[in-house]
């Protein structure tokens, strides 16, 4: 009995080291970032040119770039994204082999190292494609990338809406059409949404898929073809190129971390309310 | 427009965008292969495993050994997932066992922010933190030993939160049937816990693996990107990812397709990883799989 409980009290130690080590790693990183970034940060940093290769002024041009690289990312990724799992969660039947085609090749897609979908961005975006090193090129490459984060996420959406709703509305004659725009995809959107945020936060924080795709300029972007600098990409820049650029570094990755921190607190909120409702109004689907 | 032919035009659309996202995999591989092709067809990838140097850009003595980069990003994984796997496995017993409900909330929440940090973060960490720490211990401090550290962190919450899910979704019978028989709790989690997870753990255990081995701005921040066979954690490495990332802004002709073809190589070590996952899966039954 007694060895017992020495031994409880061993496993419950190490177990209570392993889970600190973790929680204190964020801690920790997070308490170095805004020390060594707090100082250098001002509403001007927001907004005023990059100077002196990043050593000076602020990342009003790059925070631009970044937003119109998630943009042109999104606006690829996400109607193709949702368009696939509707097909597969709606249009085949659970055995159908091309959808198990079809996720055996976005399971694939997932594992691709990011490097590598900027050795391919910068292949068929930027030569075959003819978009050279731009911002469009950076959104495309990232729109690959996210891609099985948005089929996923779509098609549990789509799972976690009752069974019983198709056959009830196809009792009532409404098309497929009209069954999935007016009854389905409305109670999908909340878990969609949470994906697509998802997807934001997985292509702010990336950095090398871009590097060879949407390049390094700092200058304000003028267009969709103009290479432009993601946060990230300022960040590797800044900390590996550019003597003494640290500061301005540690500065722009405070602003990044909170980004995403934010953007994460807001996908698993959203996710928490929307699987507790969906549950509440339905029992049965738990059961 | 009748209802029967907007539903065809709806299946057929649909149908179009999946046919587009599985093909995105197809034109990542093509395309990786068709710019790697010079160095698969000139006998150079030969040179991959026969030179002994990386010295891609010399004009006298061109040299493409790849062992020690590929040394490299196997020796930085191991090391990254030695640590991540005891710490993260740890975590999750005590989230699931040991904490108060409270506390055990906390815990999942902070390891579900680590996971959302991105890689360049960590890499700028360790650059600025972690290799000043190791370097006044041993010098130069970017080393093998940084990268595996500053990887560890990063798959952590891999590892952690599918261990969590794989212990979660153990029958609560397992639990009764271990105290009915008068196990403690160690025991119970020694025993009993562990060996009914091992497969979800496992499966998290991969997924880390994979995510280390294509990482590479964690890494090349940190690891001293010096292409060499190293003789202690405290030499610096460079594995393929950092590679890749460091040379293609210059590479051109022969130097460019190898290193397209060690992209190639990463994608076939990371997406067999993968596979031979959904094959594991593949071959449990229904009622194995708790």
């Amino acid at each position: 009995m007694r060895s017992g409980k020495i031994s409880d009290i061993l496993l419950g130690a190490l177990c209570s080291i392993a889970a600190l080590t973790g929680i204190g790693a964020l801690i920790w990183i997070v308490t170095d970032l805004i020390q060594l970034g707090l100082p250098h940060l001002s509403p001007g940093f927001f907004t005023e040119e990059v100077t002196e290769s990043g050593r000076g002024g602020g990342i009003g041009p790059i925070l631009a770039s970044t937003a119109l690289i998630l943009l042109s990312c999104l606006t690829l990724a996400v109607p193709i994204g949702v368009g696939s799992a509707l097909w597969f969660a709606e249009m085949i039947t659970e055995k159908s082999r091309t959808g198990k085609l079809l996720t055996a090749s976005i399971d694939l897609l997932a594992s691709v190292p990011s490097i590598v979908f900027g050795l391919f961005g910068m292949v068929f975006f930027c030569q075959v494609l003819g978009l050279g090193f731009s911002i469009l090129a950076g959104g495309l490459t990232l729109a690959c990338m996210v891609l099985p984060i948005v089929i996923r996420t779509t098609i549990s959406a789509m799972r976690a809406i009752p069974q019983d709703l198709r056959p009830a509305a196809a009792a009532l004659g409404l098309s497929r059409t009209t069954t999935l725009g007016k009854i389905l995809l409305p109670r999908a959107l909340p878990g969609i949404l949470v994906g697509v945020t998802i997807s934001v936060a997985r292509a702010l924080s990336e950095t090398a898929a871009l590097i060879f795709t949407s390049g390094y300029a700092t200058r304000w972007p003028g267009s969709l073809n103009d290479s432009g600098r993601a946060v990230s990409v300022h960040i590797y820049d800044l900390a590996m190129n550019i003597p003494n650029g640290a500061g301005r570094a540690s500065a722009s990755a405070l602003v990044l971390l909170t980004l995403i921190l934010i953007i994460n607190l807001t996908a698993s909120f959203l996710s928490d309310r929307w699987f507790a409702r969906q549950s509440a109004t339905h029992p049965a689907i738990n059961g | 427009m009748s209802p029967s032919l907007r539903d065809r035009i709806l299946r057929l659309s649909l149908g179009a965008t999946a046919i587009l996202s599985g093909s995105v995999i197809l034109a990542v591989i093509v395309f990786l292969f068709r710019e790697a092709l010079p160095a698969l067809t000139s006998g150079k990838l030969s040179h991959f495993f026969t030179d002994l140097r990386w010295q891609p850009g010399s004009e006298r003595d061109p040299q493409f050994g790849l062992t020690p980069m590929l040394l490299a990003s196997l020796l930085v994984t191991v090391l990254a997932t030695i640590i991540a796997i005891p710490i993260g496995v740890g975590g999750a017993i005590f989230q699931q066992f040991y904490a108060p409900a409270s506390l055990g909330k906390f815990h999942d929440r902070l390891l579900e922010l680590l996971a959302g940090v991105p890689s360049v973060i960590f890499g700028f960490w360790g650059l600025t933190v972690l290799v000043p720490v190791i370097n006044r211990w041993q010098p130069p401090g970017q080393s093998l030993l940084a990268a595996g550290l500053v990887l560890a962190l990063m798959i952590l919450p891999t590892v952690g939160l599918t261990a969590r899910s794989a212990i979660r979704s153990l029958e609560p019978g397992l639990l009764q049937g271990a105290a009915a028989l008068g196990m403690g709790r160690p025991a119970t989690i020694l025993r009993i816990i562990i060996p009914a997870a091992r497969q979800g753990i496992g499966a998290g255990c991969l997924l880390a693996i994979a995510r280390a081995l294509g990482e590479t701005l964690a890494v090349v921040m940190v690891c001293g990107n010096i292409a060499q066979i190293p003789h202690s954690l405290f030499d610096p490495v460079r594995p393929i990812t950092s590679t890749i990332a460091l040379e293609m802004g210059y590479a051109s002709s022969d130097h460019r397709a190898l290193l397209y073809a060690a992209g190639l190589i990463l994608v076939i070590l990371t997406g067999t990883l993968v596979a031979s996952q959904a094959f594991r899966k593949s071959r449990l039954t229904p009622g194995q799989a708790g």
